[in-house]
């Protein structure tokens, strides 16, 4: 995949921002020094993504953040959305433990590669990139990165995709969004799956939809039920034009 | 809990920033916390504390600044510093806005011997 950025040598080493101090060292502080350095503290993970979404623009794939809490259909609507033939796919998958995930993709036929985050509660840009390093990605049209469960952590960390899509179960109920506002505010699309269920839970498209686009007025909403194939054309219309604009 | 990542990635820029300046420690770290930057402050205090222990950063002090939430409004041009997490502007409640301040984690100073 990286041709000659040196990326499979070390992490961190893609800024090519090197100092050259060596050259012209400074005597040692003997004094207390302030500095100003006003940098993000996650500066590097958002170098490291960049790097990933121009690995993705080289090859014309669109890259696409799949988040969620635990449960909420991400892998199952990735199955379906591959039974359907529309779209050539492929998976990284992140979890803490197993290789489930990706092994439910494989068996539907699409290459899948399983990250196993350990203690991590999150999937950052370095994590994608060894997963890049795995996945045969030419050819296809979306890679979809299968964050780990959470609606925390994951939406701190750029990963290098896209597109940021959040998905939401109607079991969870309509008051996530307001609950964690980071996650859903980081979302272009808001999936509300299990759509089936809604008849036998208390849960409100129209207040779900209202929460989320306080925090982001701009977001896209899709109903959807993986099982049934509610939505799947929409979703499916969706995909197809955002990776024509890629 | 991604607060020990965060702090992982601070102490790397206190590594580099020290090396920079030839300073053999640093004594004080302030950082600026946006609100909606999904990060706990006190969390990340304690992974600091917990985490600086025999790096370039041990014995610092942490200084937190907490951001509030700064937008512009791109339809009056007005800025203003929300107080719930509705992104619209309280001048002309238009929700076409953008964030200048309060989503992110930053580095701002660095005191170092």
């Amino acid at each position: 995949m990286c041709k000659d950025c040196g990326c499979s040598i070390e992490h961190g080493q893609h800024s090519h921002d090197h100092h050259h101090h060596d050259h012209h060292a400074n005597p040692q502080l003997n004094d207390k020094k302030t500095i100003e350095v006003i940098a993000k503290i996650l500066d590097a993970n958002d170098k490291e993504a960049n790097h990933n979404r121009e690995h993705f623009e080289e090859h014309g794939v669109l890259a696409i953040n799949l988040m969620s809490s635990p449960g909420s259909g991400k892998t199952t609507l990735l199955e379906a959305t591959i039974d359907t033939k529309e779209i050539k796919l492929g998976v990284i998958e992140g979890d803490l433990e197993t290789n489930q995930d990706a092994d439910r993709i494989i068996a539907k036929g699409a290459p899948a590669h399983q990250i196993s985050t350990g203690q991590a509660c999150h999937l950052d840009a370095f994590m994608v990139h060894d997963g890049l390093h795995h996945l045969p990605i030419d050819g296809l049209d979306v890679v979809f990165i299968e964050n780990v469960g959470n609606l925390v952590c994951p939406a701190s960390y750029d990963v290098g995709a896209h597109l940021n899509i959040v998905l939401l179960s109607v079991p969870e109920g309509d008051d996530k969004p307001a609950k964690y506002p980071v996650m859903f505010r980081s979302a272009d699309l808001l999936l509300i799956t299990k759509c089936d269920l809604l008849p036998y839970f208390d849960f409100s498209v129209e207040k779900a939809t209202k929460e989320a686009r306080k925090l982001n007025p701009k977001v896209d909403i899709i109903e959807i039920d993986s099982k049934s194939g509610k939505g799947i054309d929409k979703w499916i219309s969706y995909l197809k034009m955002k990776k024509s604009l890629r | 809990m991604h607060e020990f990542s965060i702090v992982s990635s601070l102490l790397e820029m206190c590594e580099k920033n020290a090396k920079q300046n030839d300073a053999k420690k640093i004594t004080k770290v302030e950082v600026k916390i946006g609100k909606l930057s999904g990060v706990e402050p006190h969390l990340l205090k304690t992974a600091f504390e917990t985490f600086k222990e025999k790096t370039i950063c041990d014995g610092a002090e942490f200084v937190m600044h907490i951001q509030d939430l700064v937008i512009r409004c791109n339809t009056c041009n007005s800025e203003s510093t929300l107080e719930k997490n509705e992104f619209c502007c309280p001048t002309c409640k238009g929700n076409d806005v953008s964030v200048i301040d309060g989503e992110e984690m930053y580095l701002m100073r660095l005191e170092m011997e």
